[in-house]
């Protein structure tokens, strides 16, 4: 049996974010949830649909880079659409997250005079208030993982309890070291699963809050068919430089 | 036909530009590094107007447009050239704090305009609630709703557009308009939420060739949304125009590396404006002959 990498292990954890997601858009933001999405629609999630990351929806789940045939337009219009709707499952980076799922992606430092300018909000709050939400870190530490972040983009669980947000949905936060669910107290962040390799006290480590529970599993290893598809979807294995083994 | 033809709306890069003054507040087409009113933003940069609030689903023309000086506030859910995540002169004049911000969600922005577009103060939303979206832009306000469910929305205020810039594939002299590509982005409701409206496309056709090889549903603009149309050949260079040509990826790394290189505004002003859009267009022939 092949021995799996980390990257393949995250991977197939981004995969499995959308177990049980039906007919809806699956909106990956980076390298490893692309792969996981495209390794999801083709096993266990045929019903996802998936975007070129321009304005078409795909009738299948190609390799990184590749192509295939249409099953519909879904221009920025439509896509507008479908986050009001809800039917999305969207997976965000983070340059900062604190323990309630708060997440920033516009700017480090005081808004008026930040000392590093990002994107802005992006899409972030509506999605967040609109439909589940995940996150994926290829990167954890107490940089990321932080008491309070300098913008909040995408809603966190303690805020959306304060504005009634019906349809807020923070689902997982998947990163290198391992999952993150938000089971902890107050719907606070609770490590769910370390990656194999990984040990308990390197993820208390890399965090700046606390998030361990009374109890941590192992995340699953991939089976030899999702390593086989995992190989067709990313030959190159971009994934590994994402997250080096 | 028998009716008589209804106004011809042609007018030069430079006119269309010059309907923008001091203190303005335009709105541009196009989302991110794609299709971007470049010429028309060109022409604009070569003015000295000043202060504009600019509202954009940002790309180089904000880059560009901050590099300049021209800006006093930004509206925005973003700033990307896509292929690469970040435009460093917009993120320069944010780490400055030369400009204001209204930093929203970009889905807000989309509702912004259609609240302008259809004469409304506001449209109510979910986008915002609980961010710091609201925290910081202390001018937004949530509306409850009168029904039974009484739940908290946002009330988003009309985004209005003294001018809009947007740039299509092709048009006729009146004002219709259509894209090839697979995204109309928000071309439409930029020029419905404006007073004045300017149209740069590749081409200008007769009508009667508008829908040669464009369905109906791909006319994205008629003549009722339109004041002014300029024929720009590579008029969105150097971000994309699928599928009439794409990002110009190589020129867009050189204008990310020259921020870095400390350049002044006049330096790169000579690069990525030049001092007329023929001149511009020409500069790019030939550096392509130098390197083939």
């Amino acid at each position: 049996m092949t021995e799996p990498t980390r990257a393949d292990v995250c991977a197939v954890a981004c995969a499995d974010l959308f177990a049980g997601a039906g007919e809806i858009l699956a909106s990956p933001m980076g390298t490893m949830p692309l792969i996981g999405a495209r390794l999801a629609r083709r096993s266990f999630a045929p019903d996802l649909l998936l975007s070129d990351g321009q304005a078409l929806l795909l009738a299948d789940a190609p390799p990184l880079g590749g192509t295939a045939p249409a099953e519909g337009g879904l221009p920025y219009r439509k896509v507008f659409d479908v986050v009001a709707a809800g039917t999305r499952h969207v997976v965000m980076g983070a340059n900062q997250l604190d323990r309630f799922g708060n997440q920033n992606i516009s700017h480090i430092g005081p808004h008026e005079q930040p000392a590093r300018a990002m994107f802005g909000p992006r899409g972030a709050p509506g999605n967040t208030i609109n439909h589940r939400t995940s996150y994926w870190v290829p990167r954890h530490s107490r940089r990321v993982f932080v008491d309070a972040v300098d913008f909040v983009s995408g809603v966190g669980t303690d805020r959306a309890a304060k504005v009634g947000a019906p349809f807020h949905d923070l689902h997982r936060v998947v990163t290198n070291l391992g999952v993150l669910g938000f089971g902890g107290p107050d719907r606070s962040l609770r490590l769910l699963t370390v990656h194999p390799g990984v040990t308990v006290d390197e993820v208390v480590a890399a965090t700046s809050f606390p998030v361990v529970g009374d109890e941590v599993g192992t995340t699953r290893r991939p089976t030899e068919e999702e390593l086989r598809l995992l190989d067709r979807i990313d030959p190159d294995r971009f994934r590994d430089k994402e997250v080096p083994a | 036909m028998t009716a008589p033809r209804p106004r011809d709306k042609r007018v030069s890069l430079d006119d269309a530009a010059a309907e923008v003054t001091d203190g303005m507040t335009i709105g541009i087409g196009g989302w991110g590094s794609r299709r971007k009113p470049m010429a028309l933003l060109r022409a604009l940069l070569r003015s000295d107007v000043r202060d504009l609030t600019v509202v954009s689903f940002g790309g180089p023309d904000v880059g560009l447009l901050c590099a300049a000086g021209k800006v006093r506030e930004l509206v925005y859910g973003f700033v990307s050239l896509d292929s690469i995540p970040y435009d460093p002169y917009f993120q320069q004049a944010r780490q400055s704090g030369r400009v204001r911000v209204r930093e929203l969600d970009e889905g807000m922005v989309v509702t912004g305009l259609r609240a302008a577009a259809q004469r409304l103060p506001f449209l109510p939303m979910r986008a915002g609630l609980g961010s710091d979206v609201l925290t910081h832009d202390t001018s937004l306000r949530t509306v409850r709703s009168p029904y039974p469910d009484a739940e908290e929305l946002v009330a988003m205020p009309a985004v209005r557009l003294d001018v809009a810039f947007v740039h299509l594939d092709f048009a006729d002299r009146h004002g219709n308009a259509g894209y090839r590509g697979v995204d109309p982005y928000f071309d439409d409701l930029f020029c419905l939420a404006a007073r004045r409206r300017f149209l740069s496309c590749e081409r200008i056709v007769p009508t009667e060739e508008l829908l040669a090889d464009a369905s109906p549903q791909a006319l994205l603009l008629n003549r009722m949304m339109v004041d002014g149309v300029v024929e720009a050949p590579n008029g969105a260079h150097f971000t994309s125009c699928d599928p009439e040509y794409g990002r110009d990826e190589r020129f867009q790394k050189e204008y990310v590396a020259d921020a870095a290189a400390g350049r002044s505004w006049a330096e790169l002003a000579e690069r990525y404006v030049g001092p007329d859009e023929a001149a511009y267009q020409a500069g790019l022939n030939d550096t392509r002959t130098v390197d083939a």
